[in-house]
């Protein structure tokens, strides 16, 4: 029988913030080649997000054609590459990401993170980083090629887009890494974690911008749902980016935005990790 | 299961009603499993009903920017959504968690359901109810009432029926839909994700009326799965509006023969994909 451990024993290490870059690209390529192994599983994947893709896609067609051509600002091209951009984020960003985290402080298992010299905040998000490279290369390159050969799909014009892209999408999906943790580390309070994760599930992807394009709201509701919630960063600023709905310093300020969110996201969660800790007592036996 | 030793399956002839026992005493076992987490249980209920409500808000909110959705209002398309999304609710109460049935295979523990006096499908059905979900179906019969005041539908004898018949008929065709998808797993264990571009991409389909997607997609989906006749069909029979797409009035009544081709299907394709199972050996 095990004697019951509590994680105080190894905070000492954990406070070590700082861990070389060697060990943070090591930790991403394992992630990386993880994800590479679920081979079916992303073609699966892949088949399923372009259904999505289909289906949305010719529902906001129609939308474009009831509105008179554009609705909220968006013509139809743009909103093909909503939707399909969209569908490939999805994984890229691993919205529905898996429970990992909560299960491991549910069994007991996080412990074993907690032994590491690397602070379990910096070791998930390493690999997460390594997850979305390799959903970027499939999950997203996939579906946003089946909605270039099906529709007309907008391709930007503007140069300074694809830079601006590029970092939005990196930030969106440090962000919902950020997030995701944060949904899983209330396990050390509930051990069942279910109830954040289904809040999660609704935020992120209707507050989002999966259901609907947000600026289909009133304008004030869009506006407060964006400065107030980290949500419309996760899809919504990146699409639009894409989409190119909002260019030039509009565009830039968005991303700004989203950095903060990104900043204030893993503070967060470091903080709650913290807490966590000294809140988890792993049930020996 | 304990039970399973005294069942009365081995006894030779059988009235129906001891034949359904095993059943409901798998069924009542996982109601009381599922009832004794309170606090998750209220939780999921609550979790069900909201996402519901986002399917359906989604179409208010796409009406907000636009009056008119492939030649219908709002009216007759949110009437179409509520038949949808009660249909779907109530196959998703039943058969819902039959996308289960490929870790059980992975795990083995299909085995152990084949080696009992029972059969399998029944087996998996009572075991995986989620009484949980049992809040959308309530939410689904509120809203489909609201939608169909909303929508003026020119009460009859028939559309009365109808209106009951609908989202029954459109239950059994999901349901028969998640049992096909998830059988795929006794030939593909790593499917994964693909069924549910199906059985969630066809709740999604219905949601809208089927002017609205492309021909050859629309053809696929509304005709070739017949999600046509879940709710846009039958809901213009209620309403008596005429076919966009050119079929007679009368056809939301083929709702129910549609239903019925989609069970035989589904337990033919069942039966193959039992007959195929080859134990993973762990």
């Amino acid at each position: 029988m095990l004697p019951s451990i509590t994680a105080t024993a190894a905070r000492r290490f954990a406070n070590r913030s700082h861990i070389p870059l060697q060990t943070f690209v090591v930790l991403a390529k394992t992630g990386f080649r993880r994800y590479s192994t679920y081979r079916q599983a992303t073609l699966a994947g892949i088949f399923t997000n372009s259904v999505f893709g289909y289906l949305r896609c010719y529902v906001m067609l129609a939308v474009a054609a009831g509105g008179g051509g554009t609705v909220a600002g968006y013509g139809g091209a743009q909103l093909v590459s909503y939707v399909w951009v969209g569908q490939g984020m999805l994984a890229t960003i691993g919205i529905w990401g898996d429970t990992e985290l909560a299960t491991r402080i549910r069994t007991g298992a996080v412990v074993s993170d907690l032994l590491r010299p690397v602070p379990p905040v910096t070791t998930y998000l390493a690999t997460d980083l390594g997850r979305a490279g390799f959903a970027l290369l499939t999950r997203f390159a996939a579906p946003v090629l089946v909605g270039a050969l099906a529709f007309d799909l907008y391709v930007p014009s503007h140069g300074a887009t694809y830079p601006l892209a590029a970092a939005s999408i990196v930030l969106a999906v440090i962000l919902s890494f950020g997030c995701r943790y944060v949904v899983n580390a209330a396990a050390y309070w509930l051990l069942d974690s279910r109830g954040p994760q289904i809040a999660w599930m609704l935020a992120s992807s209707v507050l989002g911008g999966l259901y609907f394009p947000l600026r289909f709201l009133p304008g004030w509701l869009a506006t407060g749902l964006w400065v107030a919630t980290p949500f419309p960063s996760l899809l919504q600023t990146p699409l639009d980016v894409i989409a190119e709905r909002v260019t030039g310093r509009a565009a830039a300020e968005l991303v700004v935005l989203q950095l903060f969110w990104v900043v204030a996201m893993l503070a967060f969660a470091a903080a709650v990790q913290r807490r966590g800790e000294r809140k988890l007592v792993v049930q020996g036996g | 299961m304990a039970e399973t030793a005294e069942l009365p399956a081995a006894r030779g002839a059988l009235d129906a009603g001891e034949r359904f026992r095993p059943y409901q005493m798998i069924f009542k076992a996982q109601l009381r499993a599922q009832m004794s987490y309170r606090m998750s249980f209220w939780i999921d209920v609550i979790g069900g009903v909201a996402i519901s409500t986002m399917d359906l808000a989604t179409v208010l909110v796409i009406f907000n920017v636009t009056s008119v959705l492939g030649g219908f209002g709002f009216r007759d398309a949110f009437f179409m959504s509520a038949i949808a999304s009660l249909a779907f609710s109530g196959a998703d109460l039943v058969v819902g968690s039959i996308d289960q049935l490929r870790l059980n295979i992975r795990t083995g523990q299909l085995d152990s359901m084949l080696v009992r006096p029972l059969r399998l499908l029944p087996q998996l059905v009572s075991a995986d109810v989620e009484l949980r979900r049992a809040g959308r179906i309530l939410e689904g019969v509120v809203v489909l009432a609201v939608a169909a005041g909303i929508a003026h539908v020119p009460w009859s004898v028939a559309s009365a029926v109808l209106i009951v018949l609908a989202p029954i008929a459109g239950s059994v065709l999901f349901s028969a839909l998640f049992i096909t998808t998830a059988t795929v797993a006794f030939w593909w264990i790593d499917s994964g994700e693909f069924g549910n571009g199906f059985t969630y991409g066809g709740r999604d389909f219905t949601n809208y009326p089927m002017t609205v997607y492309g021909q050859v997609f629309r053809r696929m989906f509304a005709v070739g799965l017949g999600f046509a006749f879940v709710a846009y069909y039958p809901a213009l029979t209620m309403l008596r509006r005429r076919d966009p797409l050119g079929l007679p009035p009368w056809t939301g009544w083929l709702s129910l023969v549609v239903a019925s081709i989609a069970c035989l299907v589904a337990t033919t394709v069942w039966r193959v994909g039992v007959r195929h199972y080859r134990s993973t050996g762990s």
